[in-house]
């Protein structure tokens, strides 16, 4: 009869597991285009915004416009401050509350100097759960521990001395298989390099051209990257940093690539969706390319049976990712820096002035539901997590929340 | 039992027992003590010892471990680690003080000012210190930084600047306001403040020799133009990088070149190429231009030679080439690069070589830098055969007289 009990309630127990798993979305937003590379979330975004949805919001103490990355209900977020903007910091901020668990300071060791429309806090740093990875337009490279532990650092200016740009670097981290991707590509000393998560030290590294790139590189599979340059995409083994195909198409040096499953949607040609094969060398196949999806600053997202692009002209643009064909546009209010977010059948979209843009759509239309004004500045892409928006705007963070949950 | 303590105590025995053991004890204190002390100035010098690369990283993770998990007093000991250490080290230091202080709930806070206005130690670790103080005691750190008008240390000066200014912007009475400015102006070497101060005092009618604020050099011979086409010319050796003949005259790109004189009578120095060798239109394209300069130095020192230029570059001291870097107009402001030069005793020279590219937007036209010499606080380092700053009349006819086509 213990016995009976005792399976019953494990029984029980994995029953509730499993309905926690299906009603829960993501729990992490791990890097720049969240857990999947696709600018998509499994959480349900808010259906109506108001002062009501707003759970906390904080001040930050130093500029930027890298998003926020979530793990474990912990919030990252980098900033930088000072005259010359040359402080570093790092901060760990509790997801429930907002409050400050940590922060970590460093002094950059490469140039600071950007355009005044960016910050030396430009790229978003990544997370394989266990530890940060913070990059910074100075090349300063550190990772910490989720206790703000220091684990490694690095002075890639300091390493290689013309690795800057005077615009300011901004390309985005990503780390798969145990390896942190950095692509610091410039005019002058230009390179994608793999870094060892656990030490710091390079694995690969590989000279890239010379050209002012900031996209950011996209995991395509474990141990497998795209790199997004001028040129078109590469992929790139991680273990070794060899190539396995190229796609020599051209692609743009802002707007990055986003991937559904094992189709890349490319800021090339307007919108170039290409199909790869994981076991294969072969170049990617060209499923379609679509001038009508051509995206401004915002790198494109996608979500189920649709990608989305936000144009030069803020056009919100609905395409059917199997054949490119356009469904539906929306004017929304720009201009935009920041890449949208896109759940099920809603779409948040913030643009520079901090109007946030609610965009409920099915295959047919899309329709604005509803915005919401945070008078501040906002360049930075939203991160969705854990029942929360967290979005940065110019001075603060905030964490939004669909008020009827 | 009191009365038997007080016997056993009278007891020669005993009392010489209590004081071996009292000395045992001390002994042991001390050692315990000398031996947390010999493990932290172990662990500080592995942090010491991080090299390029990621060289270090392992063993100085460790090491920060046992820092970061020092008692606040430990804190003045371990600033001192940053005297003398890389940036690089310098990281790992300054974050193990952020971890400690961040826990801790009271800091030694006399301890540390006594740091603080220690000149002698690093001027960003002094900075810390300070605020440190300012974390706790507020008004303490008011008091000090009022006094740092001359401080070694770059954010100390700013915000005693800054404290200043806002005294300035209190103050009723014009004579008042002026006298408060002049010594803000005097003791500022942030571009931005000095701008702020300069546009108050120039309101009310005060001439400022900004060139000699800053030590930007005004007095240089131009020869040119070369042949850059494809940008070929930066890596071309051309006469003027072998020896430096102001009487020589070069086979250059479509014409004869002559050394010829160029003063700039610029504020921040500008030394406009398109000016010394005017072109047609927007000026030449895919040519490049050599600039040399002498200053003379009462005693041999180490300097930084500072410049502000959005064209690709190189620049040789006395002989030697210091840096280059082949990127071209993505941002230009003063001081954006740093970079160290041992001057000697006597005459000095500097050799700039400047490369245009084909770009023909309007943003692409500049052709130019300007060029300074300072310590690393950015207080200008001034030759003793400075010539007074050139008025614009004087520097207009000195412009491409020179050019033999």
């Amino acid at each position: 009869m213990y016995e009976i009990n005792r399976c019953l309630h494990v029984a029980c127990f994995i029953a509730l597991l499993g309905s926690a798993a299906l009603v829960q979305g993501d729990q992490s937003w791990p890097s720049f285009q969240g857990p999947r590379g696709s600018g998509a979330t499994t959480e349900r975004l808010p259906q109506e915004l108001g002062e009501k949805n707003i759970s906390w919001k904080r001040m930050l103490p130093g500029y930027g416009l890298s998003t926020p990355v979530v793990h474990s209900n912990k919030v990252f977020i980098t900033c930088s401050s000072g005259p010359e903007q040359d402080r570093l910091r790092v901060l760990c901020i509790d997801g429930t509350k907002g409050q400050s668990l940590w922060e970590r300071q460093f002094w950059a060791t490469g140039r600071t100097m950007c355009h005044k429309k960016t910050s030396v806090a430009a790229p978003t740093p990544c997370t394989d759960g266990e530890r940060i990875y913070a990059l910074f337009s100075s090349n300063d490279l550190v990772c910490l521990d989720f206790e703000g532990n220091l684990i490694w650092l690095r002075g890639i200016t300091a390493d290689y001395p013309n690795v800057s740009n005077s615009l300011g670097m901004a390309s985005s981290l990503v780390v798969t298989d145990g390896v942190v991707v950095a692509q610091v590509e410039n005019d002058s000393e230009s390179y994608a390099i793999g870094i060892d998560a656990e030490t710091g030290k390079n694995i690969w590294k590989i000279e890239r051209e010379k050209s002012a790139n900031w996209t950011s590189p996209l995991v395509l599979s474990p141990g497998l990257v795209g790199l997004q340059s001028k040129s078109g995409i590469d992929a790139v083994d991680t273990a070794d940093g060899h190539f396995l195909w190229k796609y020599d198409g051209g692609a743009s040096t802002i707007p990055s690539s986003c991937r559904k499953g094992n189709v890349l949607f490319v800021p090339s040609k307007g919108l170039t969706a290409l199909a790869y094969n994981l076991s294969s060398q072969k170049s990617p196949k060209q499923l379609w390319s679509s001038s009508r999806l051509s995206p401004g600053t915002p790198s494109p997202v996608v979500v189920s049976n649709t990608v989305f692009t936000i144009s030069r002209g803020d056009v919100l643009t609905a395409g059917d990712i199997e054949t490119g064909e356009r469904r539906w546009q929306l004017r929304l209010k720009g201009p935009f820096s920041a890449t949208p977010v896109v759940s099920e059948d809603t779409l948040l979209a913030v643009n520079e002035t901090g109007l946030i843009q609610l965009v409920h759509f099915d295959d047919e239309q899309g329709e604005l539901k509803d915005t919401f004004h945070l008078e501040d500045e906002v360049l930075a892409s939203p991160a969705i997590a854990a029942g929360g928006v967290f979005l940065r705007s110019n001075s603060r963070l905030w964490k939004l929340v669909d008020a009827k949950q | 039992m009191r009365q038997a303590v007080d016997k056993l105590i009278r007891n020669r025995n005993v009392r010489l027992v209590l004081f071996f053991w009292t000395i045992s004890c001390c002994l042991v204190a001390l050692g315990a003590a000398v031996s947390v002390a010999e493990t932290l100035d172990a662990n500080l010098k592995t942090l010491q010892s991080v090299g390029n690369e990621g060289k270090g990283n392992l063993s100085a993770a460790v090491a920060w471990q046992e820092v970061a998990g020092c008692e606040s007093d430990s804190i003045p000991t371990i600033l001192s680690a940053i005297d003398g250490a890389s940036p690089l080290s310098a990281n790992w230091i300054r974050t193990a003080v952020d971890a400690i202080a961040g826990r801790s709930k009271k800091i030694p806070l006399e301890d540390l000012e006594v740091f603080l206005l220690d000149v002698r130690h690093d001027p960003r670790a002094r900075r810390l210190a300070w605020e440190l103080i300012q974390e706790r005691n507020p008004n303490r750190a008011e008091i000090i930084i009022s006094s740092m008008l001359d401080d070694p240390g770059v954010e100390l000066r700013y915000d005693a600047v800054d404290r200043l200014i806002q005294k300035a912007s209190r103050a009723k009475e014009e004579l008042a306001v002026n006298e408060i400015l002049r010594k803000a102006l005097d003791a500022a070497r942030n571009v931005d403040q000095v701008k702020q101060i300069t546009t108050a005092l120039r309101k009310s009618g005060q001439v400022i020799d900004l060139q000699h604020h800053f030590g930007f050099l005004a007095g240089w011979y131009v020869a040119g133009p070369f042949d850059n086409t494809d940008g070929k010319g930066f890596a071309t050796v051309y006469p003027p990088e072998q020896n430096v003949d102001l009487e020589a005259l070069y086979a250059g790109k479509g014409m004869q070149v002559l050394w010829h004189e160029f003063l700039t009578a610029d504020p921040y120095g500008m030394v406009d190429i398109n000016k010394a060798i005017p072109g047609p239109g927007d000026g030449l394209k895919e040519v490049v231009a050599y600039a040399f300069t002498t200053f003379t130095m009462p005693v041999e020192r180490e300097v930084e030679v500072r410049l502000g230029c959005k064209n690709a570059w190189k620049i040789w001291g006395n002989g030697s080439l210091l840096f280059e870097r082949d990127e071209y107009h993505r941002g230009m402001r003063i001081d954006q690069y740093r970079i160290p030069f041992e001057t000697r005793e006597g005459r000095n020279t500097l050799l700039v070589k400047l490369c245009q590219d084909g770009q023909t937007k309007d943003w692409t036209k500049e052709w130019q830098f300007q060029l300074r010499l300072c310590d690393a606080s950015g207080t200008p380092v001034l030759g003793s055969d400075r010539r007074p700053t050139p008025l614009h009349a004087e520097a207009e006819a000195t412009h491409g007289e020179s050019q033999t086509p």
